[in-house]
């Protein structure tokens, strides 16, 4: 029997069902592998889910949109490599959600931004940038010195709990301290279990001003913690071979 | 068979003394409108924004005006909003004429999709100024702005196939192919990327389901064919109907319209992972994203060719008619950079233009020159048609329109073009010594000038669409009526 397509056209669910077939397959190919292929993440020591205050300041950098600008993915070219540190892991992301890799370097890669400028020196940029960087053309963001507002700060790690990630009891009974303590609203506290649940975290009064936690606190504490986890000493690059 | 697209609606109904209106048109009108004003209001925010590029003090230190607030407003107002209101619009004529139907529901619920639409629009995008985000490019209205959606493009579905199932007609024309891939394509895709959980059913804020490599992954899945479903597939099916009609010709090859049309949406899904080359997505994963991505050429060339040589034989039209000529010109671009595309989904040519501006320019040399224009060319031929007028106010203005936003178009994407791929190339530079010979920030430096340039692309093509709109007001409003006896005459032609 000859094919004819008149049979397609003549009756519309039946084109329906076909198109949907048809723009399945792809996306079932390359996607549904990346959650069974178990070298798609590689298992490196060290990365763990974000602190409160770093999620706060994570979920302030989803808000300002600073994916548009800055990408969180090194890539691997050696010009890449040297300008930002070693190339970028899928473990590294594997808490990201959503992803931040970002598309466009308006501004630098800010994968391995951790660390590598100090509290104050962050603080003062994302009020002014072109007082630090004249050639600058980033927005300033005063606003961010105002409270934080993160008061469901449990609420949070438990709806990432729900979607996978690892947050103990232990974690989400103590996110509102962990917080404060983290941001140093709270000097008298002691630090080692914050260190402990989440070993590298960026401790201090970020914005000196010691009596509030702010958004600009959380932010720069996530700033400094980026790409800082995995340490790459410690890796042969072997064991990363996907 | 060509366009067999004949009218039942007037047809024999004018010698009657109470003509039915038996195609829904007020909804179409509605959606004309809509995409006129988010037009621009998305052009207007891209000309701001990339003055803020050239300019930084333009971010003006509030919040709500700061580039990373702004973009993704112009980005959904272009794509979504414009190109979505023009889509719908423009497929609820098409199903209703090439279909002899009315819309299957009634006036109800077309005007339910058009002000559910809308309302989708406006949350979204105050969303946006109020930093309401899921932080996924194409995808950053939050999970009740998703959901809502939802509900009205399942309406948008139901009508659509409804329509298709009532109508009076033996096949269903090749334009409602398109338009029907685009509108199931994009529901998997909306669903899929936008699972989610809410923190709480009283707050905004939700956490995607996905995280790092597969959200990634997930994302440009769905990214990208936003581009090849909403932004391709979609005005294809305008392209199929509208070219054919304004030069009164049928379509080049029907059999090239079914090889394309399977090839196109089978292939174009594969294509995500070449916005993730080198990165920590694996590489089997990347070359087939590449592959694919090359492969994808050829049906994106079938479908230009058969929107161009639709002309054959009426090619003096170009000349004459004004809605044709930003049409074929819309196939050109969309002939360009559908080549532009699978060249810069080779590994070697993304990691020089990865990151830089030439995505820019490239994703512009699309959304101004296909996407637009294809809008454009559409919008002038109905507008007359459906406010029943004899012509357009000013085939002049028209003229007018089209050389300012080509120029305009030209100074976009050669300056992106520059400027990306110097970006690129100080990027990986070496000094003598073998040091990196730029600093990040040189590189921005370096860019300033193109920046302004490329503003004053987007403020000409801005300028175009304001000439267009005061031509479009002056039609309504006073041109001369189409006689209710040439009514007849003219649909008869059709």
């Amino acid at each position: 029997m000859k094919f004819s397509h008149a049979i397609i056209e003549k009756n519309v669910i039946l084109m329906a069902v076909l198109t949907l077939i048809t723009v399945s397959i792809g996306g079932l190919v390359q996607i549904v592998p990346l959650f069974t292929v178990e070298t798609t993440i590689e298992r490196v020591e060290g990365v763990r889910p974000y602190s409160p205050l770093e999620l706060a300041g994570r979920n302030i950098y989803v808000r300002e949109g600073c994916y548009v600008c800055h990408s969180q993915q090194i890539r691997t070219f050696k010009d890449e490599v040297e300008r930002y540190g070693h190339y970028s892991l899928a473990a590294e992301s594997m808490y990201d959600h959503p992803f931040q890799w970002g598309s466009k370097r308006t501004g630098p890669d800010l994968a391995r931004v951790g660390g590598k400028y100090s509290n104050d020196w962050h603080v003062a940029h994302l009020n002014n940038p072109r007082a630090l960087v004249p050639e600058s053309i980033m927005p300033t963001y005063q606003f961010l010195n105002r409270p934080l507002n993160f008061d469901d700060a449990a609420e949070h790690l438990k709806t990432l709990r729900a979607l996978g990630v690892p947050y103990s009891e232990d974690d989400i009974a103590n996110a509102a301290k962990d917080l404060k303590v983290q941001a140093g609203a709270l000097p008298d506290e002691d630090n080692t279990a914050l260190m402990a649940r989440y070993p590298k975290a960026a401790l201090g009064d970020f914005d000196g001003k010691p009596e509030q936690v702010t958004e600009m606190d959380a932010l720069v504490a996530y700033l400094q913690m980026l790409g800082t986890l995995v340490d790459f000493t410690k890796i042969n690059p072997e064991d990363l071979k996907q | 068979m060509g366009v067999a697209i004949a009218d039942g609606a007037y047809g024999g109904t004018v010698e009657t003394t109470a003509p039915v209106e038996a195609y829904h048109e007020d909804v179409v009108r509605a959606f004309v409108v809509a995409a006129m004003f988010w037009g621009i209001a998305a052009f207007a925010a891209g000309v701001y924004i990339a003055f803020q590029l050239a300019f930084p003090d333009l971010n003006l230190g509030l919040e709500w005006t700061t580039f990373g607030r702004l973009r993704p407003l112009h980005t959904s107002a272009a794509i979504f909003a414009f190109g979505g209101s023009a889509l719908i619009g423009s497929s609820l004529y098409v199903v209703q004429r090439t279909c002899r139907a009315p819309l299957f529901g009634g006036r109800e619920w077309g005007w339910f999709i058009f002000f559910g639409y809308q309302l989708f629009i406006v949350m979204a995008a105050t969303g946006y100024l109020l930093g309401i985000t899921q932080g996924k490019e194409y995808a950053e209205p939050e999970w009740y702005v998703d959901l809502w959606l939802t509900i009205v493009w399942v309406v948008y579905l139901v009508v659509f196939v409804g329509t298709i199932i009532k109508r009076r007609e033996p096949h269903i024309y090749v334009a409602n192919w398109f338009y029907l891939a685009f509108i199931l394509t994009i529901a998997m895709l909306h669903i899929v990327n936008n699972a989610s959980l809410p923190v709480s059913l009283t707050g905004t804020k939700s956490y995607v389901a996905w995280a790092g490599v597969q959200d990634a992954m997930i994302q440009w899945w769905y990214g990208h064919n936003a581009v090849g479903f909403f932004l391709t597939a979609g005005f294809l099916g305008m392209m199929y109907y509208f070219i054919p009609k304004a030069a009164q010709r049928p379509i080049y090859s029907y059999r090239l319209s079914i090889i394309h049309f399977w090839a196109l949406i089978f292939l174009y899904i594969w294509a995500g992972p070449h916005h993730l080359h080198y990165t920590a997505l694996p590489d089997w994963t990347q070359t087939l994203g590449m592959v694919f991505s090359v492969v994808l050429w050829m049906p994106s060339w079938g479908g230009m060719i058969n929107g161009i040589m639709t002309l054959s034989g009426a090619w003096d039209k170009l000349r004459t008619d004004p809605s044709l000529r930003f049409s074929v010109t819309a196939v050109g671009f969309y002939g360009m950079s559908t080549f532009e595309g699978p060249v810069m989904s080779v590994k070697a040519v993304n990691g020089l233009s990865h990151y830089t501006d030439w995505t820019i320019g490239h994703v512009h040399s699309g959304a101004l020159g296909w996407v637009a224009f294809i809008c454009f060319g559409m919008i002038y031929y109905l507008v007359p048609v459906l406010w029943k007028k004899q012509r357009l106010y000013s085939a002049r203005l028209v003229e007018w329109h089209f050389w300012t936003a080509t120029v305009g178009i030209v100074f976009y994407i050669t300056a992106m073009w520059v400027s990306g791929i110097m970006q690129g190339l100080m990027w990986r530079a070496y000094d003598e010594y073998g040091f990196l010979q730029y600093s990040f920030v040189e590189t921005v430096q370096a860019m300033h000038p193109y920046y302004i340039i490329r503003g004053i692309g987007g403020l000409l093509f801005l300028a175009g669409a304001i000439l267009m709109v005061i031509n479009l007001i002056r039609t309504v409003t006073s041109s001369p009526a189409l006689a209710p006896a040439t009514q007849g005459a003219a649909v008869a032609a059709e």
